[in-house]
């Protein structure tokens, strides 16, 4: 049970040799191992969303992935987000701005999945945005506001041409 | 300042991924604690065999309730009430079982991973009693689930004012209904966590705890180690992942975790799996209630009986449950003759506590569903029976005749229903959705309209405290005892501070949930933090700039009333004279060799507050929307909600919006999804997301929101309680308007949450028994 594998993995563009157990969950090796606790957990059974980081550019719950099954892909976590200058990229202002999170545990992985949808449809209507969290359960804010905030997003992407 | 609009300084780290939960400490050398857990209802212990768990290498040590006697000692409840039998409870069960999930042994090992491994290697012989799931099947066990409480009655409490046996003989209508409402668990997206270090030199325990309440946690982990509170310093971090009540319960792991960083001289951490939440973070149960109304012709309320079962699980942390539960049922309506009864019953379910809404929700329900029945009964418009019942603008204070559950008396200190429905009924155009209901059942849609309206007990003490500090850098601290879960205290209270002050909010540290802090607080629930500490610290910001202005007007030889602050300095009005607000909070609190204070002028620029209202205060919400139900699927499909609320002085509308629209989440919830489910025995049958469900952003409509200010009396600032307005009108709103859409078939809605199969069922019922009459006729 306690054997163990060196894996590699990439985080946020940061390669990363590690030894784990073949059960240790992606989730708990970027914890414990790998200094992303922004990925947080929340079910541990792929429900909730917390711990969406994503994999290769899409969206994965950590909580159902292991370590090695990651082994050679590019991890993304939320502590990649932000403006180069160290500030809140313009999703997460919006978050700010619009009170869209509380105790903010949801928040990183919403922020993942928000993030890949914006790279794949810079400006989603509504509809789609809430589609696009309804994987991710959060208890504090009953959504409007941070849907508010990401609809803010695709109207200014769109009004820039992006 | 107070008023505004300000974004939450809080977010910048959290939306980083920098938030520090209890998990995210680094507590070098820690080991982690995982529990064994009944896996019984109910059940005798006949032996515990801890061999081959002990075994596993990494395994530090197993723990049952032999290993930790010395410290086993009978829980206090958190709240007593004179009804209330004391049952027993001890950290880690003696003998018999109560519960599934009931922590029966606790294994601590080098990491999770291995603690959770060994913890299912512990071999616990259980011999099966009969268990009870339910307080009907409670009621006849033979077998007490505590020992000298035969009848598994936990308390039978009454109250009443005027006389109601008198009233519902003479009244010309009386009707009899039952209401059930089954509510969940808390379910913050952080389950219950905690991590303890021992500190050799000092003796002294530092426990991290997720918790709402860390005084009393702490008063919880001392009394139970035997030690004098100050040998443990809890802090509650400012980052908790939500809180929703059962964080403010009291549980075996905090005790736990505190002693065996001792015993083994390593930091040790528990972190709530879901799974474990599910069984063992408390929840709120069913109540059942009986209820009797008498009224006139114009649907004018004349007497209220109220007999309800209440299930409180294996043990009755507090009554405040079926107490509030009760006491909200009269609401904002003027009821001459109440009498308001309940039994609370031991069941083998975890214990019940309260969740969001702690049995208002029940409440509301219960009178809600009685307008709307009284309004159909004499063929008049909900909403009109509702207005004829309202206590009026100019009726305050309004005795009630009851006792609250603060053993204040239930008198509501200010409000508007009135207004405050008015409002609502204009915002949402209340006529003209009549109209289109019209039009849409002339088309064969079973469109319905719901309007409810909710009174919430809030800002109950004993007491709240702050202190403020402007330290020798020129910053200001502002610490208070209660905890955030998510509600924004370091923003808020900043505000209340800068404001008095008269400073940027900027330069205002607030630090919370530190009993080494502050020596005392009561915690974060009932939405009563801004009631309690929000005056604490507008009195100790007076105090404080009042120590600023004497300490500089001797300083700068200048009449205190003279003096104002602009920006970091303080000033002879209309002069450059002035000093810097660093330089005063220096010689005030550090001194300055040469340099003496006036006699007169206290030193050290501090003060702390205590504040302790006379009793709690009333917040007021309305709710209104349509609803269409697909009656083939039984699915329901809200439109054109609208929520307003009325909770006193705001001192932030960005976050106040914040409170009630995930307020109202939860309540709907509660309305349609979430139902915790057991067996006959008290096994528990939904443990994971999969078997409950709780609504994501496809679920919760879009909200219009609105405001009404009226300041309470009762506090200086006129602050009521925002935390669970949202939540309170939430069931009865849903219930009132799938009723009303489904009147043509007839269908009566006395349950709650309204599954699609439980509605699936009302429905093919409904149908049933007019086949049935048109059979008849
Ligand atoms: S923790 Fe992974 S989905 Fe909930
Ligand atoms: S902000 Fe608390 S769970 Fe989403």
């Amino acid at each position: 049970m306690t054997s163990t594998e060196a894996v590699t993995l990439s985080v946020n563009g940061q390669q990363h040799s590690i030894t784990v157990e073949p059960r240790t969950l992606l989730a708990d090796a970027l914890r414990g191992q790998l200094g992303s606790k922004g990925t947080h957990i929340g079910c541990e059974h792929g429900v909730c969303g917390a711990c969406t980081v994503l994999v290769d550019g899409h969206p994965v719950r950590s909580c159902l992935t292991f370590a090695v099954q990651a082994e050679g892909s590019e991890i993304e976590t939320v502590e990649s987000l932000g403006e180069p200058d160290g500030g809140l990229n313009s999703l997460q202002r919006g978050f700010q701005r619009h009170h869209g999170l509380q105790c903010g545990f949801c928040t990183p992985g919403i922020l993942m999945s928000l993030t890949q949808l914006f790279r794949e449809d810079p400006s989603p209507d509504e509809e789609r945005i809430r589609d696009q969290i309804q994987g991710h359960i959060c208890r504090c804010t009953g959504y409007q506001q941070m849907v508010e905030a990401a609809v803010e997003e695709s109207e200014t992407n769109a009004k820039e041409g992006r | 300042m107070i008023g505004e609009r300000r974004v939450r300084r809080e977010d910048v780290r959290l939306l980083r991924g920098e938030g520090t939960y209890v998990d995210d400490i680094d507590l070098p050398g820690a080991v982690y604690l995982a529990g064994v857990r009944s896996t019984e209802p109910h059940a005798t212990i006949l032996g515990i065999d801890t061999t081959a768990a002990k075994a596993v290498p990494g395994v530090l040590g197993v723990y049952t309730a032999a290993d930790i006697e010395p410290i086993n000692r009978l829980w206090r409840q958190q709240l007593t009430h004179s009804s209330l039998k004391m049952a027993v409870q001890r950290t880690l069960p003696v003998d018999k079982v109560r519960f599934v999930g009931e922590l029966v042994a606790v294994v601590v090992a080098e990491t999770r991973y291995l603690a959770e491994d060994a913890a299912e290697l512990v071999d616990i012989d259980y011999e099966p009693l009969p268990g009870a799931g339910n307080y009907h099947r409670a009621l006849e066990l033979d077998v007490p689930i505590h020992e000298g409480i035969d009848d598994n009655v936990a308390s039978h409490f009454s109250q009443s004012t005027g006389d109601v046996g008198w009233a519902l003989s003479s009244a010309p209508h009386v009707l009899r209904e039952t209401f059930t409402i089954n509510r969940g668990g808390g379910h913050s997206m952080e389950g219950r966590a905690v991590a303890a270090r021992w500190d050799t030199s000092l003796d002294q325990y530092t426990v991290f705890d997720a918790t709402q309440g860390p005084h009393q946690a702490r008063a919880h982990i001392a009394f139970a180690l035997g030690v004098p509170d100050e040998k443990v310093r809890v802090i509650a971090p400012p980052d908790v992942g939500g809180g929703f009540g059962p964080k403010g319960g009291k549980y075996p792991e905090e005790i736990l975790v505190t002693w065996l960083s001792k015993q083994l001289r390593r930091p040790v951490k528990f972190i709530e799996d879901r799974y474990e939440h599910f069984l063992t973070s408390y929840q709120e149960h069913q109540q059942e209630h009986h209820v009797e109304v008498g009224y006139d012709g114009d649907g004018k309320l004349l007497g209220l009986k109220d007999v309800f079962l209440h299930d409180t699980g294996a043990y009755a942390p507090s009554l405040i449950v079926p107490l509030i539960a009760g006491t909200t049922v009269p609401g904002c309506y003027k009821i001459p003759n109440i009498h308001i009864e309940f039994r609370a019953v031991f069941t083998n379910k975890v214990p019940c506590s309260a969740v969001r809404g702690a049995g208002r929700p029940q409440g509301v329900y219960v009178m809600e569903r009685i307008m709307d029945r009284i309004a159909e009964e004499l063929d008049l418009d909900p909403v009109e029976v509702r207005k004829r019942n309202l206590i009026q603008a100019d009726e305050f204070p309004y005795a009630v005749g009851l006792t609250f559950r603060d053993g204040s008396p239930l008198t509501y200190d200010s409000g508007n229903y009135p207004g405050l429905l008015q409002l609502g009924l204009d915002l949402f155009d209340y006529d003209r959705q009549r109209e289109i209901q019209r039009e849409r059942r002339a088309a064969g849609v079973y469109r319905g309209i719901g309007v409810s309206i909710a009174l919430e007990g809030v800002g109950i003490g004993p007491f709240e405290g702050a202190t403020v500090r402007i330290e020798k850098t020129g910053r200001i601290t502002a610490v208070m005892g209660a905890p955030p879960q998510g509600q924004g205290f370091e923003t808020t209270y900043a505000t209340i501070v800068a404001d008095t002050i008269g400073v940027d909010p900027d330069l205002v540290d607030v630090v919370t949930g530190d009993t080494a802090a502050i020596a005392y607080g009561v915690g974060t629930f009932a939405s009563r933090v801004m009631a309690n500490a929000g005056p604490a610290m507008l009195q100790a910001s007076i105090e404080v700039k009042d120590k600023l202005v004497q300490t500089a007007s001797a300083m700068l030889e200048a009449s205190a009333e003279d003096l104002e602050i602009a920006g970091t300095e303080i000033r002879v009005k209309g002069t450059e004279a002035g000093v810097p607000i660093a330089d005063a909070a220096r010689l005030s609190n550090v001194g300055s060799p040469g340099v003496n204070l006036p006699p007169g002028v206290v030193p050290g620029l501090t003060s702390t507050s205590y504040f302790n209202p006379s009793s709690a205060g009333y917040s007021a919400s309305v709710h209104a929307c349509a609803v269409e139900v697909d009656i083939d699927t039984g699915e329901i499909e809200i439109f054109d909600w609208v929520v307003g609320h009325d909770c006193g002085r705001i001192i932030n509308p960005l976050l106040v919006e914040g409170q009630v629209i995930g307020g109202l989440a939860h309540g709907l919830s509660n309305a349609m999804y979430e139902e915790q489910m057991y067996g006959e025995d008290g096994t528990p049958l939904t443990t994971s997301y999969l078997d409950y469900p709780i609504p994501s952003a496809r679920e919760l409509p879009k909200l219009r929101l609105f405001h009404q200010e009226t300041l309470s009396p009762l506090n200086p600032l006129g602050a009521k309680g925002a935390g669970e307005a949202g939540t309170l009108g939430v069931p009865a709103l849903i219930a009132t308007a799938v009723e009303d859409a489904l009147r043509p078939l007839g269908v009566r809605i006395n349950h709650l949450p309204l599954s699609p199969g439980l509605l699936g069922d009302l429905i093919a019922g409904a149908a049933e028994r007019g086949a049935a009459e048109r059979g008849a006729a």
